[in-house]
């Protein structure tokens, strides 16, 4: 594999639609990699489209997206599969695989069709299950775990891939506040571990505010924000992406500025 | 699903396939004995046991391993336990190409394929290709209005079945009502030879395929996402389990059901992996279709019954089963 280029996503005036409804609309944006990023924006604003424009799983729109700086269309899917993995909100999957078996499936673009699985491929999985704590669950069916064991079936799926990308749709979706903890230290500890770039659309402004590098704040369809934590907070950018006013206190344990809830007197 | 599992079903299924293939043709009106069968190959036991049961044991054992076969895969591709060339009227679609051959009263050869196994694969192309767009044209189109889709496309062809039936001259139209019914009663291997190579190339297909089966049983955008060129593997697993069933439905006829029951059982028994899958509905596809047919032999005896009667009457209960026990779940 090449090697990792300065900036590892980005989009130049990239549009899609549908029929004459335009879901990303002249988007531009370049990614350093190795970033932590945020997506941020309303719901509807466009924000899954992006992630599943730069896997493909959407076809092409207009513009370009580049993955290590190169047109993400001159990838075959399997190496774009290579640069990029892909993880899917996990809530509520009847699948009947066991997590091993589902993990294993993210050896797809590392298997050939008519070789078996090698030993490599297992020790990539067991290696997965262990570092996200799922070895113990390993032969459960995948329909039986809980809504943060699923998706943490999902990001292991995601690493056995080996990609040097990992965008994820808002991994902490329907999690209570325990799982949600647990998923944030495990993409901490893979971010921290493998250099791995994170890209995670939340909805959780605090978490984009205060646990990322970088956020994209995107509504209607159009790019609103591309920068620091630091910078959307200083261009009062919250508010705008929003449409109402938010109370911002600095945060007890370092200082950095975060959100408050609203109290109803 | 651990390995010994799987060994011993293969094991137990392949003892089946074998056992089958010498005993079952010996059952049927006249009791064959293997002793006479094997001396006197000339003889009229020998006769009927190489030129009559055996061939018949052989297509019966192809169609059903196809048959399953392609069940499973749709129900991979669908996501769906109910979907199979049946249920999304690929195979009605065949049955209308091959009834349109018949009504036509044409009778050719194109090296070596019948002109039934034409019309029935452009019937069965046509049948897929309107799911498929239809599939396209919203993407994410729930499975439910895909098996309803289907369902309404297998109405429209057998009524236009119907219509060319009623259209036809009298000896036509026997021979339609004939071919519809579904059999197996082949004379010789050639129904045989004509249908093995289709249904084994779609064999080999699938189960170069049976990774991307796995990935689309768990999801289209996971199986990008995971590097797998989601619409072309579509087509062409629908190619593959198309030109495997209109092979199948130009010598046999429509033989329903088995592509519901045998992926369900074996999924009930070795899980949802296709990379065992695949090799498992075929030889337990290929051991339960040839019961059916010796049952509907010697039920009538000295009548026999199109043996898609007999899958039918097994199949529709276990449909409306599978129907239920899913609503519940």
């Amino acid at each position: 594999m090449p090697a990792e280029a300065a900036f590892i996503l980005s989009a130049e005036n990239y549009s899609y639609c549908i029929g004459k409804q335009a879901l990303l609309n002249d988007v531009t944006f370049r990614l350093e990699a190795g970033t932590r990023c945020a997506i941020i924006g309303p719901n509807g604003a466009g924000k899954s489209t992006l992630l599943k424009s730069f896997c493909r799983i959407l076809p092409a729109g207009r513009g370009t997206l580049r993955v290590n700086d190169r047109s993400w269309l001159e990838y075959s899917q399997k190496e774009l599969a290579h640069w990029i993995s892909y993880v899917p909100q996990a809530g509520g999957r009847d699948d009947l695989f066991s997590v091993r078996e589902f993990v294993l499936m993210g050896r797809y673009p590392h298997l050939s069709a008519f070789s078996g699985i090698r030993q490599r491929d297992w020790r990539a999985v067991d290696g997965a299950l262990e570092v996200t704590g799922l070895a113990a669950l390993a032969h459960r069916r995948l329909g039986t775990l809980s809504g943060g064991e699923q998706q943490k079936a999902m990001i292991a799926s995601a690493l056995v891939q080996g990609s040097r990308v990992m965008l994820l749709d808002e991994p902490t979706a329907f999690l209570d506040p325990y799982q949600q903890k647990q998923i944030y230290e495990l993409l901490e500890h893979l971010h921290r571990e493998t250099g791995v770039t994170l890209v995670e659309v939340t909805h959780d402004v605090n978490r984009a505010l205060l646990g990322q590098d970088f956020i994209l704040a995107i509504k209607q369809g159009r790019l609103l924000f591309a920068g620091t934590p630091g910078e959307f907070l200083r261009q009062q950018q919250l508010s705008l992406l929003y449409d109402k006013e938010f109370l911002l206190a600095p945060h007890p344990l370092g200082g950095k500025m975060m959100v408050l809830p609203e109290v109803q007197a | 699903m651990t390995r010994s599992r799987v060994a011993v079903f293969f094991l137990l299924a392949a003892l089946a396939a074998l056992t089958e293939f010498l005993l079952l043709p010996l059952l049927g009106l006249q009791t064959l004995s293997l002793r006479d069968v094997w001396m006197h190959p000339a003889g009229s036991a020998g006769q009927i046991y190489w030129q009559l049961r055996l061939p018949r044991q052989s297509v019966a054992f192809l169609a059903g391993a196809g048959l399953a076969l392609g069940g499973l895969a749709f129900q991979a591709l669908f996501r769906n336990p109910l979907a199979t060339p049946f249920t999304l009227g690929t195979a009605s679609g065949a049955s209308l190409g091959a009834t349109f051959y018949l009504w036509a009263g044409w009778s050719f050869q194109v090296l070596g394929i019948s002109g039934t196994a034409f019309f029935a694969f452009g019937g069965a192309l046509l049948a897929l290709g309107s799911i498929y767009l239809l599939s396209r044209a919203r993407r994410g189109f729930p499975t439910e209005t895909m098996l309803l889709a289907g369902v309404a496309l297998s109405f429209l062809f057998s009524s236009l079945i119907l219509l060319l039936q009623y259209l036809s001259n009298q000896v036509h139209s026997l021979r339609i009502l004939r071919w519809l019914m579904g059999g197996l009663d082949v004379v010789g291997f050639q129904s045989f030879w004509e249908a093995l190579p289709w249904v084994g190339l779609g064999t080999v297909i699938l189960i170069w395929r049976r990774w991307d089966l796995n990935l689309l049983a768990a999801g289209e955008d996971l199986a990008a996402g995971r590097g797998m060129a989601v619409e072309r593997s579509k087509i062409l697993i629908m190619s593959a389990v198309g030109l495997m069933v209109s092979a199948i439905v130009a010598v046999t006829g429509p033989i329903g059901f088995v592509g519901i029951m045998i992926p369900h059982v074996c999924r009930l028994i070795l899980g949802p992996d296709h990379r065992y899958l695949t090799g498992a509905v075929l030889l337990l596809g290929g051991v339960f279709l040839p019961v059916c047919d010796a049952f509907a032999r010697m039920v009538l005896a000295p009548a026999e019954m199109p043996v898609g009667i007999i899958t039918a009457l097994l199949g529709g209960p276990f449909f409306l089963w599978l129907l239920i026990r899913q609503r519940k779940q």
